[in-house]
């Protein structure tokens, strides 16, 4: 039996079965808000959910039981800032964004430690909790970095939506932040340093990609690590695929000239007993974000991006436009029964059973999807 | 005091309808009111203290910002805006 946590456009949705046989709808929370991201944490089998009213602002909300009463967290607030004149409208200018109020909660992350939780958010936000997601507290080595200001939002805005841990070393997090970059930590997020060497910013004209190559302005969309090699990542850039083998310390282009269709996509998952594995999802660049040619694939690599092939049978083979999100990819297990889910915002979601080999429709008309996670 | 006019969620969380709010001004009804409801906090003013985008605010009728004067007998209604998708 798996159970996905889909976050739509409006609410939350439980789907459970089997892949094979396709899933159900169990539970639905949160009618008419966006739910950007719901997670179970699997220590404790708490949900958590990130929820933004369009009217009344972002909050998480944390039960036992999805189908019951949701409890609201505390403290995913930013400091207020006593020289702004509450009366005052906020200027609109990006480079004062950090100085405004939360907007959305992104993603929600278990962490390594009994009861620690990260999340993070727009506009840039690090929150932590250390019981189980009732209560968060601002990281201030994050907020609080000189570079700051040279942050600049993507499309999506100042959005902090990678979150990946170290297995068993709760003092190393690798974050990633649009349009900034990638930060790492090896204190438990005291202190933080941004690492995007060998990104190249190919958004960019060429003559000023040298002058922008040590600012934080590089638009990560999402990192994934190797969990029984944790100095692997992989990278889905807003135009490019990476892989690093040194912690994120230095970044080494796998996704030009392999034969992918576009190296523009969201997210990017890893088989988690295959150091040599990720899947990618590719869409049409930057001002399509649909999948080319009305064929929708998973892209696979096993020898760590030397190599690319498709895995498409049971998907959508013409006509269909997708758009599939950042958090909308994740999986469950590993090796030859790897699962893969994913969702995309026409409310389709797809599931394989067998790491990518066959896939079929498991779940359909649902509201946009913003996220899918197994539990 | 003001009478400050909530609708669901808002009155839930504020266990009424209905609230007689001192201040001078929306601005201070409003944290006067998160103040006495705390679970009512940062769902009506943000971090900054500024009405919600898509929260409307209304003093006798006339929509009002942070700055708008209440008198003591005013009705203050607060509102979802008419927005969304």
């Amino acid at each position: 039996m798996t159970e996905l946590l889909v976050g739509t456009k409006k609410g939350m949705f439980r789907l459970e079965g089997d892949p094979a046989d396709g899933l159900e709808i169990t539970a639905r929370a949160f009618p008419g808000q966006s739910v950007e991201y719901a997670m179970r944490d699997p220590r404790t089998g708490r949900y958590l959910a990130s929820v933004t009213s369009w009217f009344y602002g972002p909050r998480i909300w944390v039960t036992d039981d999805p189908t019951g009463e949701w409890e609201q967290a505390k403290g995913t607030v930013l400091p207020g800032d006593d020289e702004v004149d509450p009366a005052a409208e906020f200027s609109g200018d990006p480079a004062d964004a950090y100085k405004g109020a939360l907007n959305r909660l992104w993603v929600i992350v278990p962490g390594e430690e009994d009861g620690v939780l990260y999340a993070g958010g727009d506009p840039g936000p690090l929150f932590e909790s250390r019981d189980g997601g009732l209560n968060w507290s601002l990281n201030r080595g994050l907020w609080d970095h000189p570079t700051r200001p040279e942050w600049n939002p993507g499309a999506g805005g100042l959005c902090l939506h990678t979150i990946v841990t170290w297995p068993g070393d709760p003092s190393k997090l690798t974050l990633a932040i649009s349009a900034v970059g990638v930060w790492l930590t090896d204190d438990g997020g005291a202190s933080w340093r941004h690492s995007n060497e060998g990104i190249v910013l190919r958004y960019l004209p060429e003559e000023a990609r040298a002058a922008t190559a040590e600012k934080p302005q590089h638009c990560v969309h999402n990192v994934r690590r190797a969990p029984t090699r944790p100095e692997r990542l992989f990278m889905q850039f807003h135009d490019g695929i990476y892989r690093s083998d040194d912690a994120g310390a230095t970044w080494i282009d796998i996704g030009t000239d392999k034969g992918l269709p576009s190296d523009f996509g969201f997210p990017i998952a890893v088989d988690p007993a295959d150091p040599d594995s990720a899947y990618v999802i590719p869409l049409i660049g930057a001002e399509d974000r649909t999948t080319p040619g009305g064929t929708v694939r998973v892209w696979e690599t096993r020898d760590a991006g030397d190599s690319w092939q498709p895995r498409g049978d049971g998907l959508p083979e013409k006509d269909a436009y997708l758009t599939i999100l950042r958090e909308a990819f994740d999986t469950k297990g590993e090796g030859e029964r790897l699962e893969l889910y994913f969702g995309a915002t026409n409310g389709e979601v797809f599931g394989s059973g067998d790491a990518g080999a066959t896939w079929a429709q498991v779940g359909d008309h649902l509201p946009p999807i913003y996220s899918v996670r197994t539990a | 005091m003001a009478q400050v006019m909530l609708r669901a969620p808002l009155s839930e969380l504020c266990g009424g309808r209905t609230h007689a709010i001192a201040g001078a001004t929306v601005g201070e009804v409003l944290v006067a009111l998160e103040r006495e409801h705390p679970p009512i906090a940062g769902w009506v003013l943000d971090e900054q203290g500024r009405i919600r985008e898509h929260v409307n605010v209304f003093v006798n009728g006339i929509h009002g910002e942070e700055r708008t004067p209440v008198a003591g007998d005013d009705r203050v209604h607060v509102l979802p805006a008419i927005t969304g998708g």
